[in-house]
């Protein structure tokens, strides 16, 4: 049987789902911003961005950019009724003080034990750059991960173990793939949902780590 | 009489040395205080250990200060943007040192000096390259890393308005690093677009107590540019 892969919009719209109304969320920097756009304007979601923003709105319109009106992908937003501004100590209170209901970040690999990587390659000439993921990675009550489920060669993302530098551990709670949704817990990785047409032994031999068919059906 | 806003941005400026450690606000160009850093630029110094999220944008503020060759040491949670080049190149060339820490462990660094408290425990980094070789401590079944305050001799900031016991307001996503790195340094500087009478500012909404302040400048800021 053939399927057909989820385009990026896709999950970001099928975490939309996930997120239940009076969640405080953060959205890392990439596919994570798109899901933005797919939360129901009549539910109040709180989006939270490290850089002092609590219940910021979409993009201005244009010739309304403020250029001191930016998220953490500084990117231009605009502030919705009822949001607020905090200085960098209170932000980073709300991520590692556990207040923050849900964030979704993006992964160069996820581990069964739900070990993340998202900050470093650890190619020698790269520049690191962490600014809040490791703060996020513990200190959300929900971490999500989305990503595609193998790199662009064809190699696993889930993988046994990391061999990219962790960002930190046993800190996913669930992973959001174009081919699957799997919930990282005690017992190991189970699959939840995966795209029409993919049979689960596919799946495994596209995964780096066991998994365990927990699909309905 | 107390005028927190009586000296010229040179004569306040002019109390900071070579060597001395430097804590800069903004995230991206958001709160970056540029005129100051113009100001600190044409002092001429060197050997400066610089404390900022991000290592300059484009050849705005803190890249143009990178760009003089005056930074010996930089410590920041985010260098490496689309718009880092001037501090991609000095770190490619080994020409400036770099201490990477994960932003919210640079907001408590920093609170914790200015709190009067010594090294702190915090979750962030556990098991990472970036704590390697730093003490850890299980407490209720979690694991910490410990880390240590950052204090500064100087923090350089911007502000929305002041008044002259140094109280400050900011605007927007601008307050940033601010209100915490006023605490974190033994002198704070604040650019601030107008200098306002003592009572204008709502003692409800003063974010920081002139106590952290020891200067307020009014400077009237060029159109701050976009982040990539």
């Amino acid at each position: 049987m053939s399927y057909q892969k989820l385009s990026r919009d896709q999950i970001a719209q099928r975490v939309a789902q996930d997120i239940p109304e009076g969640s405080y969320v953060n959205l890392g920097i990439g596919l994570p911003t798109k899901i933005a756009s797919y939360l129901p304007a009549d539910k109040d979601v709180f989006l939270h961005s490290e850089n002092g923003l609590l219940a910021f709105g979409p993009p201005p319109a244009k010739g309304e950019e403020d250029p001191e009106l930016i998220n953490a992908g500084k990117e231009y937003v605009t502030m919705l009724k009822g949001g607020c501004f905090f200085h960098h100590g209170d932000s980073f209170a709300m991520m590692r003080g556990g207040h923050l209901d849900i964030c979704v970040l993006g992964a160069f690999q996820i581990a069964a034990n739900g070990d993340l990587a998202n900050w470093h390659t650890g190619v020698p000439d790269a520049i690191p750059s962490v600014g809040g993921a490791m703060d996020l990675a513990v200190g959300a009550k929900k971490v999500f991960v989305t990503t595609d489920h193998v790199t662009k060669k064809g190699e696993p993302k889930i993988v046994a173990e990391l061999t990219y530098p962790a960002t930190g551990q046993k800190c996913v709670d669930r992973i959001y793939t174009d081919l699957c949704i799997i919930d990282v817990t005690p017992e190991g990785l189970k699959v939840t949902e995966k795209v029409e047409g993919l049979s689960f032994e596919e799946l495994q031999s596209l995964t780096g780590a066991t998994l365990i068919d927990a699909t309905q059906g | 009489m107390i005028d927190k806003s009586a000296a010229t941005l040179a004569e306040a400026l002019s109390q900071i040395k070579d060597g001395a450690t430097i804590l800069i606000g903004g995230f991206g160009t958001a709160g970056q205080p540029a005129e100051l850093i113009d100001g600190l630029i044409e002092l001429g110094l060197k050997d400066l250990t610089i404390v900022s999220n991000n290592a300059g944008n484009g050849d705005y503020g803190l890249a143009k200060l990178l760009k003089t060759g005056a930074v010996k040491k930089i410590i920041c949670s985010f260098p490496r943007q689309a718009d880092s080049y001037v501090f991609d190149e000095l770190y490619r060339a080994g020409k400036i040192e770099l201490e990477i820490v994960p932003q919210g462990n640079l907001a408590c660094r920093m609170q914790a000096a200015g709190m009067g408290l010594g090294p702190i425990y915090t979750p962030t980094g556990f098991g990472t390259l970036l704590a390697e070789g730093k003490p850890t401590l299980q407490y209720d079944g979690k694991d910490y890393v410990l880390e240590n305050p950052i204090k500064a001799d100087f923090a350089l900031i911007k502000a929305h308005k002041g008044d002259r016991w140094g109280n400050l307001v900011y605007r927007k996503s601008a307050r940033n690093f601010g209100p915490i790195m006023a605490m974190a340094a033994d002198v704070t500087i604040a650019q601030v677009s107008e200098v306002v009478e003592l009572g204008e500012l709502d003692p409800e909404v003063v974010v920081t107590p002139g106590i952290f302040v020891q200067h307020v400048v009014q400077v009237q800021p060029a159109p701050v540019p976009v982040s990539a």
